[in-house]
């Protein structure tokens, strides 16, 4: 049979983000994939270099344009580490329950890309509306409801607005209300289960060589979290668990996705409950005079899609020497995603790509 | 995980009977948080114009452009922030720095325009702003835009305690009033390096001070050298202005620190004591400073009166090769500066080190020698090549009353107290003024008091015409005045000097101010006479006002000196006088009376004698 070049996006109905994939297939086998980034590149990396350390948070977030929380918090947590700034107690609860509704807001986007993908219109509208009730939340909280920037090192930017705590429990119980309804309509589809496992294989082990995290690994059987392993903010004061699968296909992915969207709402409840009162903000330094001592440092944090990791280097100046960034995407988007189409069916392409959660900017950044 | 199903989805269906969730924009619309970071507001009474927000941008998208019709004055610049909407992210850091909390974002959020220049937008607030504010039942979406905005709209405002900067300045360790008043012992105890580094690691560099100094220090420059630890680079700094830094580090009135821009919602950096520690850090000017000195000119000057300003002129010229020498009748340097703050604010030892330093550059000091009676005015005018009148305002005002030539004056008083030993006071002072002279001779003679009659009870206490608020005295003498537990008799005048049979001072007898000022607001205080008040007291201290004393130069002179309006010597852009060759600063020219616009205008006749001299040479 005749090889044929195809080239799946940017443009095409199955791909999300500002990604592509040549694909070289006989019939409609895909005999290998070569991932294609580099749309999204900004150079935030080398912009970073350019500006304060205050000035790179507003920059920062853009690396993740669904969940702009972790990025924050890797980058601050690291330069809280070379500066030696201490955290006030309430702010490590406002700093969990915020990236927990990071985490909550970033998973129902990628639901509904994955639903929107495979054609099931009305959960994915279901996880939109969702989503914005969470933005909702951000907005009040935050003042912004794509980029909040509200991490700042020495805490969080502004404490919670009146009444803001009860917000969150009546947002969140409106959405744990509709759990059932996407159980009925998505998880426990039997044209969904069909379409959707067996997709996207992939064993522990292999997993783990290609430098994978996030659910990628936990849908393998591992219990890897970052928030269990290095924890940091609140997430060693209460009790949850990491949920985790076996079969390592983009069922056990999203069965992973599911699991976490309702940890991380029962985590805030409890973190609700038992935050003390307090401040929220040790204040840094002057931004026009902040020059933090010699030194390298490297933070990590369980963003929706993985360890999201940020090195930064100082060579004692008001501005960062290096910055470096480790984005889950960037294995799974690249090297797994590669591994895991050869051989696969055309149709699905997007199915296994999406059921990794890759998310364009973080690749190029 | 329940078993996979075919039929489960069917349930959903009941969703099809439910009420869209999606608002029917723009007919419905949704209210953004109250902290929503939208367009820009900008309060321009409470703009400073300090620039923070453009420094802070991190898109460059704010400029600081000079606004028309706009004046600059001191703590106030004539820009105002730009925005340019096509930059802008919305990130608040501008909210944030913003000193005076004038910069808020708004929540609005639409503008559309076919003109892009319109996304460059100066923001200004609706107070100012009428016609494009509109409360809510005039305003539409239909028309929503920048000059097109909902009234009483403000989102993301600034909150001190989370501003980037930082509100309160590091405490200077002082002497508590208990313990201070027993005695001279300096009352501000001095920053030691680490809280000096943080203080000055508070500056935000906008130089509002800078324009308010009358003698434009660098101000940012030399508090960003202590803040990296380069206190030399520092002095240096200081020196190019100003060569008094320890005295001015005590006793400065601090134009600076009134116009910080931190002072708005905060306290201003301690810029007074930043410029102290800098002076008390540095044991040797000279080798810190590392002057190259000039080619000598060949011209002399002579400067009288060795106060900031004739110390500020010596040391100008001589950096200009000039010789500079200075007489004065006082057995020191430092002028008035020298008696008039008492030890606890200013030790003679801070003043010699000063004046020291500049004799150590060539400077030529004539100590107690008083122009008029050791040397006369002629030969000072026949032997040097420009003079320099620095005379300040030596004599007391009177009060004038009966009995008044029983009284002390203040300047006498305070010379003798610190000059001198053995000025015997009584166990009941009565203070007369309500300037800061008045709060030293007041706390000096506390002091006395209390080493005089340790274990005795005395009492001390003020009349000033002026009431609580008008008081001239600045508020931190005034604060510390009572902590140390000086009374204070505001809004009442002398009468009367009572004396008892032996001649000697019974006490003061006061009647109640009707007003201190005219109806054109001049001095002209009124009386009721019929309210007296009775003081009881055996030392009586006027303090009411000083003026210069001219009585050394010549008639046939004098008669072609000119005066302002406001009796203050005439000088030109240069600083001379009405009198060739005679130029003039310090208290007989500037109306206020500090030693930083006496250097000011130390540097104004610096300039003039240089330009004289190089045109006398060339010509």
């Amino acid at each position: 049979m005749r090889e044929l070049e195809l080239y799946f996006g940017p443009q095409h109905l199955g791909m999300v983000g500002n990604f592509s994939i040549t694909l070289k297939a006989e019939g409609d086998r895909v005999l290998k994939a070569t991932a294609n980034p580099g749309y999204l590149h900004r150079g935030f990396e080398k912009l970073m270099e350019y500006r304060t350390w205050i000035q790179n948070f507003p920059l920062v977030c853009r690396i993740n344009v669904v969940e702009p929380d972790h990025v924050e918090m890797a980058y601050a947590m690291a330069v809280e580490k070379l500066a030696g700034i201490e955290v006030p107690e309430r702010a490590q609860y406002v700093r969990s329950i915020y990236l927990e509704l990071a985490r909550v807001g970033s998973h129902l986007f990628g639901l509904w890309a994955y639903a929107n993908m495979l054609g099931f219109d009305t959960v994915a509208q279901w996880a939109m509306y969702h989503r914005d009730l969470v933005l909702d939340l951000f907005e009040e909280l935050t003042g912004g409801r794509v980029y909040h920037i509200y991490i700042w090192p020495g805490g969080v930017r502004r404490d919670f607005p009146k009444g803001f705590k009860d917000k969150i429990v009546t947002t969140l119980h409106s959405i744990g209300g509709c759990v059932p309804d996407y159980d009925a309509a998505f998880f426990n589809n039997a044209i969904f289960h069909k379409r959707a496992s067996g997709i996207g294989k992939i064993d522990q082990r292999r997993a783990r060589e290609l430098g994978a995290t996030g659910q990628v690994l936990r849908a393998t059987g591992m219990k890897y979290d970052v928030r269990k392993v290095a924890p940091y903010a609140a997430y060693d004061k209460v009790e949850w668990n990491v949920p985790v699968r076996s079969d390592g296909d983009a069922y056990s992915r999203i069965w992973v996705v599911r699991d976490e969207m309702i940890e991380s709402v029962h985590m805030i409840f409890k973190l609700l409950d038992c935050m003390p009162e307090g401040e929220v903000f040790n204040k840094p330094p002057n931004p026009f005079k902040w020059k933090i001592p010699r030194g390298e440092a490297y933070a990590r944090c369980e963003s929706s899609r993985g360890e999201f990791g940020a090195y930064v280097v100082s060579n004692g100046e008001d501005k960062p020497y290096r910055v470096h960034f480790r984005t889950p995407s960037y294995p799974h988007g690249l090297i797994i995603l590669e591994k895991l189409l050869e051989n696969a069916n055309i149709a699905d392409v997007g199915n296994t790509m999406i059921s990794l959660y890759v998310v364009a900017p973080e690749i190029d950044r | 995980m329940a078993m996979p199903s075919i039929l489960g989805p069917f349930k959903t269906l009941r969703f099809l009977f439910e009420k869209p969730k999606t608002l029917r924009y723009p007919f419905e619309r949704k209210e953004p948080a109250l902290r929503y970071r939208g367009f820009h507001l900008n309060d321009w009474e409470k703009c400073t114009g300090c620039g923070n927000c453009a420094d802070i941008c991190p898109n460059q998208a704010i400029e600081m452009v000079e606004i028309p019709d706009m004046e600059a004055q001191p703590g106030q610049k004539n820009e105002r922030p730009r925005l340019d909407y096509g930059r802008c992210c919305f990130c608040g850091l501008c909210v944030d720095i913003c000193p005076p909390g004038s910069l808020r974002l708004s929540r609005d959020y639409f503008h559309i325009h076919f003109d892009t220049k319109t996304f460059t937008f100066i923001p200004k607030d609706e107070k100012t702003e009428k016609e494009k504010f509109l409360p809510p039942d005039k305003y539409s979406i239909l028309q929503a835009s920048l000059a097109h905005r909902k009234q009483d709209y403000e989102g993301f405002a600034s909150d001190l305690d989370f501003s980037l900067f930082e509100p309160e300045r590091i405490t200077m360790p002082e002497l508590g009033a208990e313990e201070r008043k027993m005695s001279f012992v300096e009352q501000v105890l001095g920053y030691d390096k680490e809280s000096a580094r943080k203080e000055a690691a508070r500056c935000l560099e906008c130089k509002l001070c800078e324009e308010a100094c009358p003698a434009h220090l660098k101000i940012s420059d030399y508090v960003r050298a202590i803040y990296e630890d380069k206190p030399a680079d520092s002095l240096k700094t200081i020196f190019k202005d100003n060569p008094i830094p320890a005295i001015c580090g005590r006793i400065c009135m601090k134009h600076c620190e009134t116009a910080c821009s931190l002072s708005i919602r905060g306290e201003p950096i301690a810029i007074r004591w930043l410029k102290r520690y800098v002076a008390d850090s540095i044991l040797d000017y000279k080798t810190a400073l590392e002057l190259s000195p000039a080619q000598p000119s060949g011209k002399k000057v002579a400067i009288i009166g060795a106060g900031p300003s004739g110390l500020a002129l010596a040391y100008f010229l001589t950096l200009q090769g000039h010789h500079a020498v200075v007489f004065d009748a006082f057995p020191g340097g430092g002028g008035m500066v020298r008696i008039g703050p008492p030890a606890y604010r200013l030790p003679l030892e801070s003043i010699d080190k000063d004046v020291n330093h500049m004799a150590s550059l060539g400077v030529e000091f004539n100590f107690n020698t008083r122009v008029g009676s050791d040397i006369s005015f002629e030969d000072i005018m026949k032997k040097y090549d420009a003079v320099y009148l620095a005379i300040g305002t030596s004599q007391s005002r009177s009060t004038k009353v009966k009995n008044a030539d029983k009284c002390m004056l203040a300047l006498d008083f305070l010379r003798k107290s610190k000059l001198e030993s053995g000025v015997v006071v009584g166990k009941k002072i009565v203070v007369i003024g309500g300037g800061n002279v008045a709060m030293d001779v007041a706390r000096t003679g506390l002091r006395l008091q209390k080493m005089q009659y340790p274990d005795e009870p005395t009492e001390i206490k003020t009349v000033c015409l002026e009431n609580g608020d008008e008081m001239p005295a600045s508020e931190d003498e005034i604060r510390e005045s009572k902590e140390e537990g000086i009374a204070f008799n505001p809004a009442w005048g002398p009468k009367e000097v009572r004396l008892d049979d032996g001649g000697n001072i019974a006490g003061l007898l006061c009647m109640k101010v009707k007003s201190v000022f005219d109806g054109q607001g001049r001095f002209s205080p009124s009386f009721y006479e019929d309210q007296e008040l009775f003081l009881e007291a055996d030392t009586i201290i006027e303090a009411i006002g000083q003026a210069p004393d001219f009585s050394f130069i010549p008639q046939n002179l004098m008669s072609t000196l000119e005066f302002t309006p406001r009796r203050k010597v005439k000088v030109d852009e240069n600083g001379q006088t009405t009198i060739t060759r005679v130029f003039a600063g310090g208290d007989i020219v500037n109306i206020n009376l500090d030693a930083v616009t006496a250097i000011a205008d130390a540097k104004v006749a610096a300039e003039g004698i240089g330009k004289i001299f190089s045109k006398k040479t060339s010509g």
